[in-house]
């Protein structure tokens, strides 16, 4: 039991709390404990040591919004963000309440006429702008996959579409998200001219930018580990003279699926960076958009904010890619040493 | 000198390009003819292009000069009436042993009852020994027994022809020799024309009807080719008792040292500059 706890966290990389649980389990105490010294006792040290650096050096920078905030501000506004949020989801109840009520009556009076429930039209919580975010990137790292896979896989297979698209490749890969944007921007304002549109025009910006960075590594890395695969296997897809689709899914996905997950993990990593420039830079909703507005805003604690999103953007980007490295690690089992 | 034979090598050629972009003539006018039902080893000193000669007769590598027939037909692509057993065991390590087979099976008899198909993969696995492992995953499994798996693979196909290379070049002495008795035991009960690779000269004796002795490359071909008159089924304790068995060991080891001491002197040649004459 308790190895198949330490099993499933060595997966998810978490080896930090192997040590926790030996010791909760009562194994050998010593080593146990110099094994979590050496973890956590100073990964915490260090962490202690950066929040005092900080806190010293900020207070003597002054800059046109007072001075920088240490950690003692930054937490502040860590509780008045959350603050906000608890007045803003009760201000939404209350405003659904009124308005059903205000609906129904309406409705009472005038039973013929059509009444529409008017939508809450306060400010977009900095939970929301999260969740817009985290939305937005999957949208984009989806669409980047869904074109980066099947190409990949065709360009790994053939050595002729390989070379072709090489140079495209190349030269869009070191592309920065700030140069597509205007771009994907004017694009998509001429092609979208949805009236009532259900999916919203920044919305669609950004993933289309998040995807246009993003489907590099993904592209690559598939077309390097289908290319990469034993010539065995593709000899026994030939002696059976499988067909093109068994072939891709039994055994060219699964034998490349490691590199496909390292492509993946990069992209996911590489579209979160760009989406929130995208989103600063366009000022579509989301992470980026708070911080420039907050930037805009001005006020003296909008320093303390401004940091709060970025460790926010930064807890956030390390959860993601600890989600990727754990799958990256399931597919990899029972693929004795290839890839990975 | 077989009459019409069922697997005909005519004469073949295959010339690779070498690293410095120089043709090497690797295989040079092999001719070999295969009865039906026999079972065939080819030995020769490493790199003299058996493998070579075996991929050219899998479909996966081109001839270049002559043709291969199986059964009068030309051999042109790979397909699964020519079953391959590879030296390093290339089971799909993701697919448990019984989806390996099936994967297999199911190319094979598209229309058969799902059922009929599963009987079948279980039957060649229970015969190689598998019966209670078919559902583990083939990277779980021991090199012996995903060579095992490979040959279930093979002859789950009911293929015309049975093409091992140094099957069990990997495996250690003892699981070797098991597995040669599961091979032949198969073999035995299917008499599917099988043309071997090997570089053990006891294992070629041991299973074959004919050994054929290619020449060390450039420009190998068969230099000689011994009979093996040991009645069938054959049992190696049986067969190491007869003083047959010592003679035609005698007459391969012999061809062998022959054939390094002509590459040796062939070596010497080369160095001092004339590259041009072999033999
Ligand atoms: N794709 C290739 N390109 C160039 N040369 C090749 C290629 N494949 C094989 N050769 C050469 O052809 C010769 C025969 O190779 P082959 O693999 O058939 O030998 P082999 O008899 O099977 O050797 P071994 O017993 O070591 O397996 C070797 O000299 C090898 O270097
Ligand atoms: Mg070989």
């Amino acid at each position: 039991m308790t190895e198949k706890i330490i099993g499933v966290m060595r997966i998810a990389g978490f080896n930090v709390f192997v040590p926790v649980i030996r010791l909760i389990q009562g194994e050998n105490r010593d080593e146990q404990l110099k094994l979590l010294w050496r973890t956590i006792g100073i990964q915490g040290v260090t962490l202690g040591v950066f929040l005092g650096l900080w806190a010293l050096i900020a207070p003597q920078i002054k800059t046109n919004l007072g001075q920088v905030p240490g950690p003692a501000q930054v937490w502040e506004q860590i509780q008045s963000l959350s603050l906000e949020y608890r007045m803003e989801t009760k201000n939404r109840k209350a405003f659904a309440v009124t308005e059903k009520a205000r609906v129904e009556q309406k409705r009472a009076e005038n039973p013929g006429l059509e009444v529409k429930m008017r939508r809450y039209s306060g400010r977009p919580t900095f939970l929301d702008q999260i969740f817009t975010s985290l939305v937005t990137v999957f949208t984009g790292f989806l669409l980047a996959s869904l074109v980066a896979i099947p190409l990949g896989v065709l360009c790994g297979l053939n050595r002729t579409l390989m070379s072709a698209l090489n140079p495209l490749i190349q030269v869009f890969k070191p592309v920065s998200p700030v140069a597509w944007l205007p771009i994907v921007t004017m694009v998509v304002s001429a092609v979208y001219t949805v009236p009532q549109p259900w999916l919203e025009k920044a919305f669609i910006i950004s993933a289309i930018t998040v995807s246009l960075c993003a489907i590099w590594p993904s592209l690559i890395n598939t077309a390097l580990g289908v290319a990469s695969i034993d010539k065995d296997y593709i000899n026994v897809a030939r002696v059976l003279k499988l067909k093109f689709s068994t072939k891709i899914f039994k055994i060219v996905l699964p034998a490349a699926l490691p590199y496909i997950f390292t492509g993946l993990r990069i992209s996911l990593g590489v579209g979160w960076m760009v989406l929130i420039a995208a989103e600063l830079l366009s000022q579509n909703p989301g992470l980026g958009k708070f911080v420039w507005d907050e930037f805009q805003n001005g006020s003296s604690q909008s320093l303390a904010r401004i940091m709060v999103a970025i460790f926010t953007i930064g807890l956030i980007g390390f959860i993601l890619d600890r989600i990727m490295v754990t799958l990256h690690k399931w597919v990899s089992f029972g693929h004795g040493t290839a890839g990975a | 000198m077989i009459e019409k034979p069922y697997l005909h090598f005519s004469g073949i050629s295959k010339i690779f390009t070498d690293p410095k972009g120089e043709p090497y003539p690797a295989v040079e006018g092999f001719e070999l003819r295969v009865a039906k039902g026999e079972f065939v080893s080819i030995i020769g000193h490493s790199g003299c292009g058996k493998s070579t000669v075996l991929m050219m007769t899998a479909g996966l590598s081109e001839v270049v000069i002559g043709g291969i027939f199986l059964d009068d037909k030309l051999i042109d692509e790979a397909g699964p009436d020519r079953a391959v057993v590879f030296q390093s065991p290339s089971l799909l390590p993701w697919l448990s042993a019984l989806d390996n087979v099936l994967l297999g099976v199911n190319r094979v008899y598209p229309h058969a009852a799902k059922e009929t198909r599963l009987d079948l993969c279980k039957y060649y696995l229970n015969k190689v020994g598998l019966g209670k492992d078919i559902h583990k995953k083939a990277a779980d499994l021991s090199n012996g027994m995903k060579q095992r798996v490979g040959i279930a693979r093979a002859f789950a196909l009911k293929p015309k022809l049975l093409l091992l290379d140094e099957p069990f070049g990997m495996l250690d002495s003892l699981t070797r020799a098991d597995l040669q008795e599961v091979l032949l035991e198969v073999w035995n009960t299917e008499k599917i024309t099988a043309l071997m690779v090997t570089h053990d000269v006891d294992e070629a004796i041991f299973l074959s009807d004919r050994v054929v002795m290619m020449t060390s490359g450039p420009s190998a071909c068969v230099g000689d080719i011994l009979p093996i008159s040991f009645a069938r089924p054959r049992h190696k304790a049986q067969v190491m008792e007869q003083t047959s068995y010592y003679q035609y060991r005698e007459h391969l080891i012999r061809f062998l040292e022959d054939g390094k001491d002509k590459k040796a002197a062939h070596g010497m040649v080369s160095s001092i500059g004339d590259g041009a004459s072999h033999f």
